[in-house]
């Protein structure tokens, strides 16, 4: 076979365009204003709300508690009684002052018609709730699993951050990548774009390159929350949640690898962005399927243990599970190599759609017509 | 020498292509002429490896096209578009470097070929905000910055003023001078005229007519002569395998049965009086065009 090349032309190998077809979806997304004021807000916001809970759990810690004054008389009733900042006054009237100008929000004085209570609560003008609490007497509570109980909170707000996480990373970065396959169709530069290569390395170089996005702000989003809560004190926390976070990020690289190649797909299938919708609607869905069954269902065994191994869910559902300490050593690689085996379904099947969609405009092109060819 | 032979395409069982085979020349400007829905844009589409065909095969000197052979093709679609939030010298040199550039000498090439096109004062500007003769000439940098071996334009005329006709029609010419082979389909019949050196005619999905465009011109020539002389040019009635189409005063238009008719009656004119002109009538391609479709 005789080639025609002449020298000072080289044929770049299939990888080397993957890459340059990702590098430019990175630049025209970095250049991209909206893009770079969201990321900053996710990242502020992040920031912000990890600091936000170190001062608040601060606070909590600190020795202020409640101001109450109380006299000579009342001083008794909250001797040994933690979370109340004391101030005796010297008489009722005083105490009564100290409540009026704002001093304290509530003063005790004797109670001068008796009654099971030899005191009585003074306030400007809110039934003090907290104080009473602290006052009134309650009947020893003995907890069989102390640990169990205080996780359970904490359960809720990892099942609520991973699937949050994965909820705005899969759907903004799903929609980035429909709109830029859209793009290319509606602009028509997708026909030179696959003169020169082949349809998969671009459909490979768009995958990559927002995949790299997805995952570069989910990595700042990781090392915010660690420098966060170190520098706050509540390293304590990084101890539990460190390997599920790591298994969190590989679980998410293939689930989002999985979605925006669909989403890919589902977009070669028009050919204006108004008809994106049409297409993508489903897969929409499925990002925010595991985003309410991980919200509703976090503390029902069942559901967790179907959704750890659903690609889709997995990489939502598999995380809370380690850190619930729910799953056997050998169930993340389990459910990891049936996520990866959907990975693999699904860019076949979307480069498929992809390769037979790509030059069909106007009209939505059908998807058992997609499939076929 | 692009060769397609045979090729064949269906879309839903509708044949749209049916053993179109022709070849187009290194060094010449081939034009690639038929109506709407005749099949130009899939036969162009199948010879460069956007669309896969159902049957044939398009060869490049003789060896079937490989995916590294595409890459020294150059395209300019019928529906043009680039990255509208692109600066152009970074669109072109990017095209550069899908067909295996490296990035500086992508940007130099796109940069000196821009230059060359009437562009070099707008290279950090976004696409979009050219106007729609910048961005026509962004298009054509686009099919040539790659120095392409084979050059394919669907319709690079269409929406061209006269002025922007000539610069796109200058930049094949060269490329063709270079040895590159140019497949140009165009509806401008007039500027195919001008411009090409071979010809395919397509209708209804099978080739018509291929040729060099003299080779065209010879077959369908017909014997009709025009002859403009001084005298009146009543007397050519009279002539024997002579059929007068139009006449007035020394001005006619004639058929002649055979190329000795036609002599005899430049004799007898010249031998009547001055003759201003004697020429035959030859077909033009829109003449050929409709002939050969029908």
């Amino acid at each position: 076979m005789s080639t025609q090349t002449p020298t000072g032309h080289r044929s770049p190998g299939e990888l080397q365009s993957v890459w340059l077809v990702a590098e430019r979806e990175i630049g025209s997304k970095l250049r991209s204003k909206a893009f770079v004021i969201s990321t900053a807000f996710l990242l502020v916001a992040a920031l912000a709300s990890v600091l936000w809970g170190g001062f608040a759990a601060g606070d909590a810690r600190s020795d202020s508690g409640i101001p109450v004054a109380v006299t000579s008389q009342t001083e008794n009733a909250v001797s040994g009684v933690a979370g109340l900042d004391v101030t005796v006054a010297d008489s009722d009237e005083a105490a009564q002052a100290l409540v009026e100008d704002g001093t304290v929000d509530a003063a005790l004085v004797p109670n001068p018609s008796g009654g099971s209570f030899d005191y009585t609560v003074l306030v400007e003008d809110s039934v003090p709730s907290a104080l009473l609490q602290l006052l009134s007497e309650s009947p020893p509570v003995q907890m069989l699993d102390p640990a169990a109980g205080a996780a359970d909170a904490l359960r809720y707000l990892i099942a609520f951050g991973f699937g949050l996480v994965f909820l705005i990373a899969a759907s903004t970065f799903g929609g980035t990548i429909a709109q830029s396959v859209v793009e290319e169709k509606q602009t028509r530069v997708v026909e030179i774009l696959i003169s020169a290569i082949p349809v998969r390395v671009l459909l490979a170089g768009k995958v990559l390159g927002n995949t790299v996005l997805a995952m570069a702000q989910i990595v700042l989003l990781a090392a915010i929350a660690v420098v966060g809560l170190s520098v706050t004190g509540q390293a304590s926390v990084l101890t539990t949640l460190g390997a599920p976070i790591a298994w969190f990020a590989v679980f998410f690289l293939f689930g989002f690898v999985l979605l925006a190649s669909l989403f890919a797909a589902a977009a070669a299938m028009v050919s204006r962005q108004e008809d994106i919708g049409s297409t993508t609607t489903p897969l929409t869905m499925l990002v925010l399927a595991p985003y309410f069954l991980v919200i509703f269902f976090n503390d029902n065994p069942l559901v967790l243990a179907i959704m750890s191994y659903v690609p889709f869910s997995a990489p939502v559902g598999m995380p809370l599970r380690l850190y619930i300490g729910d799953a056997q050593w050998w169930e993340p690689l389990l459910s990891l190599l049936i996520l990866v085996a959907a990975c693999v379904a699904a860019i076949l099947v979307a480069a498929r759609i992809y390769q037979n969609s790509l030059l069909r405009m106007g009209a939505r092109v059908k998807l058992a017509e997609a499939l076929r060819g | 020498m692009l060769e397609l032979d045979g090729i064949t395409k269906s879309y839903g069982g509708r044949r749209v292509l049916d053993d179109v085979s022709f070849a187009v020349a290194p060094g010449r400007l081939t034009g690639f002429v038929g109506g709407n829905g005749a099949g130009k844009t899939t036969t162009m589409r199948i010879a460069l490896g956007v669309l896969a065909k159902d049957g044939g095969t398009v060869a490049l000197n003789g060896a079937p096209v490989t995916t590294a052979d595409r890459r020294r093709f150059g395209y300019m679609p019928e529906e043009r578009g680039l990255y509208p939030k692109m600066k152009v010298v970074e669109h072109i040199a990017y095209l550069a470097r899908l067909h295996g550039f490296g990035k500086a000498e992508a940007t130099k090439k796109a940069t000196a070929l821009l230059e060359r096109l009437g562009l070099g004062e707008r290279l950090g500007d976004l696409v979009e905000t050219l106007s729609l003769g910048n961005q026509q000439r962004a298009q054509i940098a686009a099919a040539l910055v790659h120095e392409p071996d084979v050059l394919i334009l669907d319709e690079p005329f269409s929406g061209l003023d006269p002025l922007a006709v000539d610069v796109v029609a200058g930049a094949l010419q060269e490329k063709a001078a270079t040895g590159a082979a140019v497949l140009f389909s165009s509806h401008q019949l007039d500027v195919v005229e001008r411009l090409c050196d071979d010809l395919v005619i397509i209708a209804g999905g099978t080739i018509r007519a291929t040729g060099t465009r003299e080779e065209l011109r010879a077959q369908h020539a017909t014997h009709r002569y025009e002859l403009l002389s001084h005298g009146d040019a009543g007397w050519l009635r009279e002539e024997t395998g002579v059929t007068v189409i139009d006449f007035d005063g020394g001005y006619a238009l004639f058929d002649a049965s055979d190329d000795e008719a036609a002599q005899r009656v430049l004799r007898q004119a010249v031998a009547r009086g001055d003759v201003a002109s004697f020429a035959p009538q030859r077909p033009t391609l829109a003449e050929i065009f409709k002939e050969v479709i029908q």
